[in-house]
């Protein structure tokens, strides 16, 4: 484990209570109608992107799924911009034309959330392609969901990055559901899904995906290793998601039970390090309320700016579909 | 200097390529084998593996890379061994490289060019004879161009290579080895912008790709039974360069549209349409257009002759309006 430091995990803590708390506000504001169209929260697998991308240099490459708010803000997006995305205005990350779905922040290397299951995988070898071609020391992490493991383009994409030793790490975020099927009933090698990498010769590891100090751990490790030998890496991050696939799907749906739930929220990413942290004396829960205010001011904030921008003029509808 | 189609397309990838470091071609074939029409004949020993790559046989995977490295600023063109083959990339041709432009607000962009041949060549049969330029025409954010000449296709393919967007790119295996004038030295033909292949006063017929030369052919037949046809290639299908093809329909008053593709949704259609929008009272007759026949394309000689359009049909469609 890591050293201590106080410092450090506040930031940890910080970011993963930002995620959390920005999502439970997103979740509001869709039951007012201020949000629309499909909205994946990512409550309850905050570890992964947090610790992963705490591993990372500033011009390293990240890429997501359509579950992709938690990576974009662990990326530093301002969290204004992206609740304004949320509510389709101008001065959203993509001004409105992306969503909850496509945010991208090209400024801090987060190129995207992808929404067709598996078809962003074959991107993040080429982003890493393009890195390794320029010989620039740069690595690519690439978050999917399990429900993309058996994919066509994924195992393209595994084969496409053993193959030609690209600088690219797959995070798979196993949270059991891909929509509501479990891993078991979508994907052959389901007790081990890292099989799957290790078949085309990726070396793979699984991770407790709910604490944040082993992901960022593991991480450390495995981007100093693949930015050295500039070869692909494939971590399974053991995750849960708490709440439905969609707003679509109450929070445990049909296909999983409510006591289930309750068993993975006993393993809640920020109670987990919340207890550390206690434990260790490096806080007490006067800091971790002072922590939720000035989150909750943050997302107040951001609310604010979503409410008050405009939304996109008639004239932005042809804007931006080709490159002048 | 008499260059044929395909080593146009060679001199304007070597061109392009020795320009700009960040353009290198990938596909199945292109290195070592040459490609599989040979039209990268020479580049595996001039640029070496790092520019010139072979790929497994996985049109999706390495579309979707090639669309990635784009996105982080290379410039890659991407060989289709066949158009067909891009079915298996439609994924990522139309989910990712048409849209990641708009998606982002504009943030990132896909400068990338996806080629190979189109349509029927000879007895191929079903799988491996599609003319699907009207499926990446439907898509916004793509560009799609149809060269008919070795000119064009020089001209033309370099500008695709130095155009910020990703730009299909429809050759045809039947042109490989037609011959044609090209220019000594660098040119370029802007994306765009449709010509008139040949100059007539009683006949419009707009044809591109293959279907231009028999358009021609026809046009010269024609001529000798006093018919003058003007012939106007598009050579851009999208975005379609409207005025020329007006023009030269406000003056004859009757249009031909030859397209090798099936009939039902045809591009046809559309210059249809947009021609009947933009000069509906210059035209003296209903359009009339000469199509692929709506069928997958069988193997039999004679039935794959039915299916495609021929001289006689063109001719017949041209002298129904006079």
């Amino acid at each position: 484990m890591d050293s201590m430091d106080k410092t450090d995990l506040f930031s940890l803590y910080r970011q993963m209570l930002l995620i959390r708390r920005f999502e439970e506000k997103s979740a509001e504001m869709y039951a007012l109608a201020k949000i629309a169209g499909f909205l994946h929260l990512y409550i309850g697998e905050e570890a992964v992107a947090v610790g992963a991308i705490a591993a990372l240099r500033p011009n390293d490459y990240v890429i997501s799924a359509y579950r992709d708010h938690g990576h974009c803000l662990a990326r530093g997006s301002d969290p204004g911009k992206v609740m304004a995305e949320l509510f389709g205005k101008v001065t959203g990350l993509c001004k409105g034309k992306g969503g909850s779905m496509h945010l991208v922040d090209e400024g801090k290397r987060f190129m995207g959330g992808y929404a067709i299951v598996g078809g962003h995988l074959p991107l993040a070898t080429g982003l890493a392609f393009a890195g390794k071609y320029q010989s620039l020391d740069q690595v690519t992490v690439c978050f999917f969901g399990e429900g993309a493991l058996p994919s066509g383009q994924a195992h393209e994409a595994f084969n496409l990055a053993a193959l030609w030793k690209l600088p690219v790490i797959f995070v798979c975020e196993n949270n059991r559901y891909g929509m509501g099927t479990p891993v078991e009933r979508a994907v052959a090698l389901y007790t081990d899904v890292t099989e799957t990498a290790r078949s085309y010769g990726i070396a793979a590891e699984r991770v407790d995906g709910m604490d944040v100090l082993v992901v960022r751990s593991v991480m450390q490790r495995v981007v100093e290793q693949v930015r050295a030998k500039g070869e692909p890496y494939f971590i399974e991050a053991m995750t849960y998601r708490f709440m439905g696939h969609s707003m679509a799907d109450p929070a445990h749906g049909h296909y999983r039970t409510k006591e289930e739930v309750e068993e993975y929220r006993k393993r809640d990413p920020l109670l987990l390090l919340k207890q550390t942290m206690l434990a260790q004396q490096l806080a007490n829960e006067a800091d971790f309320k002072q922590l939720e205010q000035e989150v909750g001011e943050v997302v107040a904030a951001s609310i604010k700016f979503a409410e008050e921008s405009p939304f996109p003029s008639p004239a932005e509808l042809q804007a931006d579909v080709l490159m002048e | 200097m008499v260059l044929s189609y395909r080593e146009a397309l060679n001199q304007a990838m070597r061109e392009e390529m020795r320009r700009d470091p960040r353009v290198f071609l990938i596909g199945e074939e292109v290195a070592y084998y040459q490609g599989a029409f040979k039209v990268s004949k020479g580049f595996i020993e001039e640029f070496g593996p790092r520019r010139v790559i072979d790929t497994p046989i996985t049109e999706a995977g390495f579309t979707g890379l090639a669309i990635g490295a784009a996105m982080a600023g290379l410039r890659p063109i991407v060989e289709l061994m066949t158009m067909n083959f891009g079915i298996l990339a439609l994924d990522q041709i139309v989910n990712n490289a048409a849209k990641i432009r708009y998606m982002s607000g504009g943030q990132l962009s896909v400068p990338l060019v996806i080629r190979g041949p189109g349509s029927a060549a000879h007895q191929l049969a079903a799988q491996h004879s599609q003319s699907l330029e009207a499926w990446f025409c439907h898509v916004p954010g793509l560009k799609v161009i149809a060269p008919a000449t070795p000119h064009d296709a020089k001209g033309l393919l370099k500008s695709a290579i130095r155009d910020p967007n990703p730009v299909i790119f429809i050759e045809a295996q039947l042109l490989y080895g037609t011959k044609g004038e090209v220019p000594e030295g660098e040119y370029t033909i802007p994306i765009g912008i449709a010509e008139v292949k040949r100059p007539g006063r009683d006949v419009t017929v707009v044809a591109y790709s293959k279907m231009l030369l028999l358009a021609l052919k026809a046009a010269e037949s024609l001529s000798r039974e006093g018919i003058d046809v003007e012939v106007v290639d598009p050579r851009t299908l999208k975005p379609l360069d409207l005025g020329p093809i007006v023009a030269s329909v406000k003056k004859t008053g009757r249009l031909v549209i030859v397209e090798e593709g099936w009939r039902f949704c045809g591009l046809g259609a559309q210059i249809a349409e947009s021609v009947y929008a933009a000069a509906f009272d210059y035209l003296d007759a209903p359009i009339v257009r000469v199509t692929g026949e709506d069928v997958p394309m069988p193997y039999s000689r004679p039935l794959e002759d039915a299916a495609i359009p021929d001289l006689p049909r063109v001719i017949e469609a041209v002298k129904t309006l006079c």
